[in-house]
């Protein structure tokens, strides 16, 4: 080497399952891998709702490359999968059996923290062989370039460090992908918002409520009219000894309807059909939120820049299919073929050719297709119209409507099973609200509440519970108006209107005789969701290596 | 590059672990010893030399037979290669002299002279400072060791293992605090300053320092296969120039520190109650322009 750089063939950054599955398949191919990772631990960054999905048709699944996960990092599998459609004290439960189990070999609940620690640990036992780690508390902020090429990364902790390969898993909100000019945060319509409460519960507490014998545990969804019309909807996994309990939304409709990620959830938590599981008592182990790429819109068609390959939610690759959830697994596939497609390059002779390779396994693989369905694409300009929306909203909620939705009765139910279709679902307020809605209002039982409602608790103890020194602030605000930011004191899942405790407040403020609407911003309770960084005009960074919310469950 | 670290064990001053007596004497006997944290320091300061330029890191202390564990702590909480204890009857009760007399012995000692010593800024019960400079000066007069240069208040550090050289960041206090850069040649008698923070911008250091971290806590399970025990007699020292024989040392007294007077008056006041909070902020509006 003729500079002082130092160099290894591959820096992976990030150690989520999209990194770890990377990480893994480059050691098992011998090539020296850094793993960059910028939480106190691996895991103590993410936030899943909970469900990895291992898939027959995936080249890659996690168990491929760490056999023992299952065993040892997973809650435990999930068999049953139900979808409670809700209108007013009436609700409709369709099960989901036959989509759930579509191409799946396995499925487990999962607590981020547990998993991708211990994932961490036996990629460090891997990559350490090949004369490369995994280190921890390391924030990668930046692209290393060379006459206007990459060719390796910037830290704020280290020395740049040069490599032949950088696979970009940062997670949702990439620094490096925005660096590259690959992805940029401004349309609030490309993101979902997840927020999640893990729930302190008795295993034996647990399989009595769930009426679950021991292993297999259970999955619940909600829609309807339990969140004010924002589109989106709720879940529910069991764990070994907890309940994962959250809330997923399209982010321009939440900001739209200047709803509060907060007590979108409280209305999950509090109604009525959770009363049989919780029963009046209630302890919240932690709360914790994070965007969610939209795939059907922002899984990038070329995610590649010369020696920059990106992977998993870096890349968009985050499928929502219809009501199931499905980023693990596909990080898992893109980190597998990405390494793969390194060592067919070099094999080759040309190791720049990776990037190339990648993308063409992405589409021979099928990776690409249940990412972006060309069904989707066909259909959306069509199905999302204002007017189409208007005819078939009146539709449904006509009486013809009705009857049609009672001749259908389990047709219904196969539509909602169907991958096809869920492959083209319209991102309107008609299938998220609306349907749900009415097939609860014509199929639907009441509801028998048992009256012992539990109470959540406020945001100010929520936040109060995630302690952390976040270090020097990591997000400025470039247009502190209410106009331009503004919508980030309702969307931020920690700020809310009129209460003082968050990072986003409201302002008012008197110059010369004139009343400004403004916005502040206190970086301090910050839990990184990414929100802000698209629905409000900021200058969005993550906190330095070790800084910032440190998630215990995840 | 061999590092060899002067450590002493002390009372736990933490909350909940140390024991007072009624005349607010420490209670030795009931208070745990611990190592003295300004040690700690030092052994990290030993540990970023090994991971950036290789050898070994040696940890050494005289006390009584219970500063084993002072050593084991030392091992697993930072690193150490082998551990050095100087133990028997005739050491107790020792003054920094005497300390350094026999410290200086058991350098002498060692199979392998070492390269750099590191001790830790004053400890947590004694403070006075002395021991680091003393040990220097019996260099000086023990014909079989090197004479060493003494770098005291060390904030940042670096040696040069092919020159042979030392390079370190002096935090000097007066007025103004000022930082001094200064060189010096190997061997050398460094002091760290409680400041000092390890410093690793290399992926590979870090990887270094994650392998070596392991090592030590493992090795620190069976830390007595790692120990050497020596006493007078090992050392050859005559008892009259050890311990509290060999300590020209007087202490003239002890004056207990008065306690401060902790009064205060306290008047709770609900938010809710809006006449009470408008006195308080009555109270607070003279002070309201930063006088
Ligand atoms: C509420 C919610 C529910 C969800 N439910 C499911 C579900 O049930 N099933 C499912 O499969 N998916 C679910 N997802 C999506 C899933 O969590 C993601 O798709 C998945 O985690 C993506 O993996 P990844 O490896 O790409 O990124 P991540 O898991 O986000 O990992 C990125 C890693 O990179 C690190 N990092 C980021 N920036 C830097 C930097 N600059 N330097 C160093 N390190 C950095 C982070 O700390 C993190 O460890 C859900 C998401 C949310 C928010
Ligand atoms: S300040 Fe921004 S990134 Fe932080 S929690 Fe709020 S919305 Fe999320």
């Amino acid at each position: 080497m003729t500079d002082e750089h130092e160099h290894y063939e591959a820096v992976v950054v990030g150690a989520g399952p999209g990194g770890a599955a990377a990480a893994a398949a480059l050691a098992r191919q011998g090539v020296e891998t850094l793993v960059l990772e910028r939480g106190v631990d691996a895991g103590s960054k993410n936030v899943s709702g909970g469900l990895i999905y291992a898939e027959e048709s995936a080249p890659y699944t996690i168990d491929d490359l760490f056999p023992a996960i299952r065993e040892e990092a997973t809650e435990r599998p999930i068999d049953e999968y139900l979808i409670h459609n809700i209108a007013g004290d009436k609700v409709k439960t369709f099960d989901l059996d036959r989509i759930h189990h579509h191409d799946t070999d396995w499925c487990d609940a999962v607590l981020r923290r547990r998993m991708d620690s211990w994932l961490a640990e036996r990629v460090h036992e891997l990559t350490r062989e090949t004369g490369g780690g995994l280190l921890t508390e390391v924030r990668v902020n930046g692209l290393l370039r060379e006459d206007g090429e990459i060719v390796g990364v910037t830290c704020d902790e280290l020395d740049p460090i040069k490599a032949d390969l950088i696979v970009a898993a940062d997670g949702v909100n990439s620094e490096l992908a925005r660096d590259a000019g690959l992805m940029n945060w401004d349309e609030p319509e490309d993101w979902f918002q997840g927020v999640k409460a893990v729930v302190e519960m008795e295993p034996e507490v647990i399989d009595e409520r769930f009426g679950l014998d021991g292993e297999p545990g259970a999955a619940h969804l909600f829609s309807g009219d339990l969140f004010e019309g924002v589109r989106g909807g709720g879940f529910l996994y069991t764990n070994t000894d907890s309940l994962s309990i959250g809330t997923v939304f399209h982010l321009d409709s939440l900001a739209a309807e200047r709803a509060e990620p907060h007590e979108l959830l409280n209305a999950l938590l509090t109604h009525p059909l959770l009363d049989q599981w919780l029963q009046g008592e209630y302890e919240e182990r932690e709360y914790s939120a994070k965007l969610v790429p939209d795939s059907k819109k922002v899984a990038h068609p070329s995610p590649h820049r010369g020696r920059l390959l990106l992977v998993g939610d870096a890349a968009g690759q985050m499928q929502a299919q219809g009501p199931i959830i499905k980023g693990m697994n596909h990080a898992v596939t893109a980190g597998g073929l990405a390494a793969e497609a390194y060592a067919d390059a070099k094999t080759r002779g040309d190791p720049t050719k990776a990037g190339e390779l990648y993308e063409r396994k992405l589409n021979s693989e099928g990776v690409m297709d249940q990412l972006r369905p060309t069904r989707y694409r066909a259909t959306r300009s069509i199905a999302e119209s204002d007017v189409v929306t208007g005819v078939g909203s009146t539709l449904i909620n006509s009486p013809v409507g009705a009857l049609g939705m009672k001749a259908l009765g389990g047709a219904a139910e196969r539509a909602f099973n169907s991958p096809f279709l869920l492959g083209m679902v319209p991102d309107s307020s008609i299938s998220y609200v609306e349907i749900p809605i009415r097939i609860a209002e014509v199929l639907g039982e009441p509801i028998e509440g048992e009256g012992d409602t539990i109470e959540p608790p406020k945001l100010a103890d929520r936040i109060g519970d995630l302690t952390y020194d976040v270090g020097d602030p990591h997000i400025e605000l470039l247009d502190d108006s209410y106009a331009a930011s503004g919508t980030a004191v309702t969307a931020c899942p920690v700020s809310a209107e009129g209460f003082g405790g968050g990072c986003y407040r409201d302002e008012r403020v008197q110059t010369n005789g004139e009343e400004k609407h403004l916005v502040s911003l206190d970086t301090q309770p910050c839990i990184e969701c990414g929100t802000c960084a698209v629905v409000a005009d900021t200058d969005w960074d993550h906190p330095s290596g070790g800084k910032g919310v440190e998630y215990k469950q995840g | 590059m061999n590092t060899l670290v002067l450590t002493k064990g002390v009372p736990d001053f933490r909350e909940g672990k140390v024991s007072f007596d009624e005349d607010g004497h420490l209670e030795r006997g009931k208070t745990p010893t611990v190592m003295n944290p300004n040690d700690k320091v030092a052994l990290q300061a030993a540990l970023q030399e090994k991971v950036r330029h290789g050898g070994t890191v040696s940890l050494m202390s005289m006390g009584p037979p219970g500063y084993k564990e002072v050593l084991q702590e030392g091992m697993r909480d930072v690193y150490a290669d082998d551990l050095y204890l100087l133990s028997d009857r005739e050491m107790a009760a020792a003054d920094t002299w005497a300390t350094a007399m026999t410290v200086t012995t058991g350098i002498a000692n060692m199979e392998e002279t070492p390269d750099l010593i590191v001790a830790g800024f004053k400890t947590a019960d004694g403070e006075t400072g002395h021991t680091g400079p003393q040990t220097t000066w019996c260099h000086h007069m023990n014909d079989d060791l090197p004479d060493r240069s003494l770098l005291t208040h060390v904030v940042a550090l670096d040696v040069d293992p092919e020159e042979g050289r030392l390079r370190a960041k002096r935090l000097v206090s007066g007025d103004v605090d000022e930082i001094e850069t200064v060189e010096t040649d190997l061997p050398a008698f460094v002091v760290m300053d409680p400041e000092f923070e390890p410093s690793y911008r290399k992926a590979d250091h870090r990887l270094r320092y994650k392998d070596l971290r392991e090592e030590t806590k493992a090795r620190a399970e069976t830390f007595e296969d790692h120990l050497t025990v020596w006493n007078h007699e090992d050392l050859n020292l005559d008892p009259d120039f050890i311990g509290l024989d060999g300590s020209p040392t007087i202490v003239a007294g002890v004056d207990p520190i008065p306690k401060g007077p902790a009064e205060r008056e306290a008047t709770p006041v609900s938010p809710d109650d809006e006449e009470a909070m408008n006195e308080v902020l009555g109270e607070f509006t003279p002070f309201a322009g930063g006088d």
